[in-house]
């Protein structure tokens, strides 16, 4: 628990997992999971790089970053995935191919 | 003692992270959703990110999974069937992540990380301040930018216009 690789493989698998939510997922939310999931693999990266990289307090600025903009995304997205099941009734994502009806 | 703590983090968070991928329910997939957050937040403790620990657990769980759950309960209907909780293609995704661990894992091993031995910081939200008002200071307002637009934009979506 004390070196970096430790670390690094966790956020490893912790990004696998998001990308197989992200590949196999139908649902626009479930998908959403996954790219949350890649998004905290992400930022565990950058903690681990400030603690034990020398990068010190910018990597922690860095990950504060990524989470503002997981919230700006996770906002957006959720209205238009709320958007395309008032509009074709389903949250499939495979089935939401217009632009416009 | 902290190397139990700290297993039982990682185990958490990797369980409850699979269970998120795999649970058929999307319901139980938010809820593990909490426990991985949760976990995430357990290892910025370890990092000594204390700060960012507080952060984690008050806009991921405080904000994006309560945001998460009201999109997974605003788009169900008892009547429907549950067809759009099942997964697709898990054998070619399997294939493809495992090609991605598989290229991840040798590479972290292989690779000599410079790795610089700190002591413990003091404080860490003083710190952290300090780089957001003065070296970071046009990407902080450029994210608050970013956050108005989403918040707009977010409103403008969602609403009703019939």
């Amino acid at each position: 628990m004390d070196n970096l690789q430790t670390y690094l493989y966790i956020s490893a698998i912790l990004f696998s997992l998001g990308l197989y939510g992200v590949i196999t997922r139908r649902n626009g939310i479930a998908v959403l999971m996954g790219v949350e999931l890649i998004l905290n693999s992400a930022n565990i990266n950058f903690v681990a790089f400030a603690r034990f990289g020398g990068m010190n307090f910018s990597g922690q600025v860095f990950a504060l970053f990524v989470i503002i903009m997981a919230a700006a995304e996770a906002a957006v997205a959720l209205a238009i995935i709320i958007n395309v099941f008032n509009n074709l009734d389903t949250v499939n994502i495979d089935d939401a191919r217009e632009l416009k009806l | 003692m902290d190397n139990i703590a700290f297993g039982l983090i990682v185990a958490i968070t990797l369980g409850s992270a699979l269970m998120v991928v795999i649970s058929q329910q999307l319901l139980y997939s938010a809820i593990a959703l909490l426990f991985t957050l949760f976990g995430v937040a357990g290892l910025y403790i370890f990092m000594w990110a204390d700060f960012m620990a507080g952060v984690q657990i008050v806009i991921y769980i405080g904000g994006i999974l309560v945001l998460l759950i009201f999109g997974i309960m605003l788009t169900n209907k008892i009547s429907s069937v549950n067809i759009s909780h099942t997964s697709l293609q898990r054998r070619v995704g399997a294939v493809i992540t495992l090609g991605v661990l598989g290229f991840l894992i040798p590479m972290i091993t292989k690779t000599s990380w410079l790795q610089i031995s700190s002591e413990e910081p003091a404080q860490t939200a003083d710190s952290i301040g300090r780089l957001l008002m003065m070296e970071y200071l046009l990407p902080f307002e450029v994210a608050s930018l970013l956050l108005l637009g989403a918040l707009i934009g977010a409103a403008m979506l969602s609403r009703n216009t019939n």
